[in-house]
């Protein structure tokens, strides 16, 4: 999945923390968290495509390894990865809910019943 | 089991340095990933969709207990308590941090394991029969020419930069245990009218985005011409194998393009065509090999046992699992047990850190300290005597390892899937946990019989789905996971490629479906004696087909 097809809607820029592999998130500081609900929403392709340069930066000085933008939308209030397999890299794998983000209460917020069973 | 040599310890040794090096190199930045990527994937690491994955070779799916419990110490030290074994019969851990993966490989190192050739365009870790060396049936023990040719293809020069993977497979018997023909190249132990033994050739097998079934193209191949033989089928793929893309780039594709009369004249012109004498194998090498495969010494007891048959006669569940998960073996008065790692529910393959051990304690009290891992990601005790069979089983009970369905319908292979895969389009194992718990492993299980149903979550097929009874193929339609069905697939000796039912279904109709599938086979079977592959085989695709799209509600898409 490239970037630049996934800047048209609301963004997020996640990526791996280079030494251990865990999924981060860019907060709006520019830095990088390990909870989804302090990720930095970019509502329009400009503000993600400067996010994405700026987290090559921290992937060029091996903080992070592939970077990429996740398309976000708006569900009740809380935003949550559109395509389901961002929402499970997100959340933990869905079969071991003690495993992953969602085990430690930093996973997207479904405050519904998802389209797809999780 | 085979046992390292001054130059395997040294070797391996090497290798974890190397990589240590690699990855300090790495963190401190002298290294960019993509120049990392290449060293990390030659030791079997992977990013995941969750983080690091490690790949570690389980040589042929022999263990000791020793080894074994060095998986579960990995798994609870390192990574969250828990591997998962694979349809390659290697250990997958889903959570490793890489500054910890060069101590990971050295504790691996330390029971003679590693992550070798799990990973890249080289020749894998080659795979064999799981009943391999305890098999009634058995013509000749496959792991010492898998191990062979593990020694001859580790790091190779000429074949570590092929146009693409490239796996082999060896069967011992005549039963095909190892899904020999859907593997690039499949080697099956035969013996000629003279009682020599030797192997018949198949190459260009293969599942994934196009799957084939491999072509015979030598009968029997002397012991002693294995690596010249397989030198030349792989001179001749990495010559013409195609690189300009990698979806074309497997032998199978070689082969397909080429006729499989030509890639015979090609890899025997091939063979014939250079001085060989290097890499014919020596009978004292063979034998040296063969003596670290000896059968334990067994000694014969009687055909049955009486403290086996008391408890099989007042405990319906023992009963089962004796009629599903027992094998007899080449000794009499012996058993191989089969361990399923598929219970109601649960995950296919894996296993915790807790039963790792009790199954390690299992193999050194029962099993004279040998097991194996299966394609089919389950465990096995090769050496378990007849009167010891309630005792093994109380203990695989009291943790969670004594499911009753090996070979039935929930003996379900599953790739990760989308819970943890990078590349799948849809989740593989909620759909197996499902259909266990829909089937069970009671009575409509038993009635069912044999029954191999095998999911992937994408086209890559890792979880085997092509050669499934019922295969089930998940994809990703509109956002939606989606999954098409195959059936009349085969891995055994008279393999075959499932052939589509129709448009696919949604992951909530898939269990109906495969109900749908199931009654059907059991009203158009002869009696409970034909099997599903032999009913589809029969009756063809049409009462299938009919049944899901004309008579129930019909497919979603």
């Amino acid at each position: 999945m490239s970037a630049e097809t996934k800047l048209t809607m609301s963004d997020i820029i996640t990526a791996n923390r280079l030494i251990d592999g865990i999924v981060l998130f860019q907060d709006a500081a520019g830095g990088w968290v390990e909870d989804f609900a302090r990720a930095a929403i970019y509502p329009n392709a400009e503000a993600s495509k400067a996010a994405l340069e700026r987290a090559k930066e921290d992937e060029a000085r091996d903080l992070i390894v592939e970077p990429y933008a996740v398309v976000v939308e708006a569900r009740n209030g809380h935003y949550v990865p559109k395509a389901l397999r961002e929402l499970i890299r997100a959340s933990g794998p869905t079969i071991h809910p003690d495993l992953g983000k969602q085990a430690h209460g930093q996973a997207p917020v479904l405050v519904e019943k998802p389209h797809v069973s999780l | 089991m085979y046992r390292y040599d001054q130059f395997d310890a040294a070797f391996v040794d090497a290798r974890v340095s190397q990589f240590r090096d690699q990855v300090q190199r790495r963190v401190a930045g002298e290294l960019t990933e993509e120049q990392f990527r290449p060293h990390r994937l030659m030791n079997g690491l992977y990013l995941q969709l969750h983080a690091y994955m490690l790949r570690i070779a389980v040589p042929y799916g022999t263990l000791s207990s020793r080894q074994m419990r060095k998986l579960a110490e990995i798994a609870r030290k390192y990574d969250r308590g828990y591997g998962h074994f694979t349809t390659r019969q290697n250990l997958q851990f889903n959570w490793p941090a890489l500054k910890d993966v060069p101590d990971i490989l050295a504790e691996l190192a330390s029971v003679e394991m590693h992550a070798i050739q799990t990973s890249g365009n080289c020749i894998r870790n080659v795979t064999a029969d799981h009943f391999a060396g305890a098999a009634a049936d058995e013509i000749a023990d496959p792991r010492p020419y898998a191990e062979i040719m593990r020694q001859w293809s580790s790091l190779h020069p000429e074949f570590t930069f092929l146009p693409r993977k490239f796996k082999i497979a060896v069967n011992g018997g005549p039963k095909d245990r190892a899904v020999i023909q859907a593997h690039d190249i499949g080697l099956q132990v035969v013996r000629n009218e003279r009682g020599e033994i030797g192997f018949t050739v198949y190459v260009g097998g293969g599942l994934g985005r196009t799957p084939m079934i491999g072509h015979k193209i030598r009968d029997f191949l002397p012991e002693a011409d294995l690596l010249a033989y397989i030198d030349a089928i792989l001179r001749v793929y990495n010559l013409e194998g195609r690189r300009d893309n990698k979806y074309k780039a497997r032998v199978k594709i070689l082969v397909h393009e080429k006729g499989e009369a030509a890639m015979r004249e090609a890899v025997e012109a091939e063979f014939s065509a250079h001085n060989r004498e290097g890499l014919t194998l020596p009978a004292e090498e063979i034998s040296r090999i063969n003596a670290y495969f000896a059968l334990p010494a067994l000694e014969p007891k009687k055909a049955l046992s009486e403290r086996t048959e008391r408890r099989r006669s007042k405990d319906a569940k023992f009963s089962n699992f004796l009629q599903s998960n027992v094998t007899l073996h080449k000794v009499q008065g012996y058993a191989i047990v089969t361990i399923s790692l598929k219970p109601i529910g649960g995950v296919p393959g894996d296993a915790s850190a807790d039963q790792m051990d009790a199954v390690a304690d299992l193999a050194e009290d029962y099993s004279s300290d040998e097991l194996r891992v299966s394609h089919e990601q389950n465990l096995v005790l090769p050496h378990v005597a007849f009167d010891d069979l309630p005792a093994v089983y109380d203990r695989l009970a009291s943790v969670g390892l004594a499911t009753p369905n090996a070979g039935l319908v929930t003996d379900i292979i599953a790739c990760p899937g989308l819970d943890y895969c990078a590349l799948a389009t849809a989740r593989s194992i909620p759909i197996a946990q499902r259909l266990a718990q829909h089937f069970g492993d009671g009575p409509r299980a038993r009635d069912i019989g044999p029954l191999k149903i095998k999911i992937s979550g994408c086209i890559n097929a890792c979880g085997h789905h092509h050669v499934g009874h019922i295969g089930i193929l998940g994809l990703e339609r509109a956002g939606e996971e989606t999954y098409q069905i195959t059936l009349g697939g085969s891995g055994d000796e008279t393999a075959s490629i499932g052939q589509i039912t129709g448009p696919g279904f949604s992951s909530e109709n898939v269990v109906d479906a495969i109900e749908t599938v199931v009654t059907t086979y059991m009203s158009q079977r002869r009696d409970a004696a034909e099997d599903f592959l032999s009913t589809y085989r029969r009756v063809g695709m049409a009462p299938f087909k009919e049944a899901l799209y004309e008579r129930s509600a019909g497919s979603d898409i």
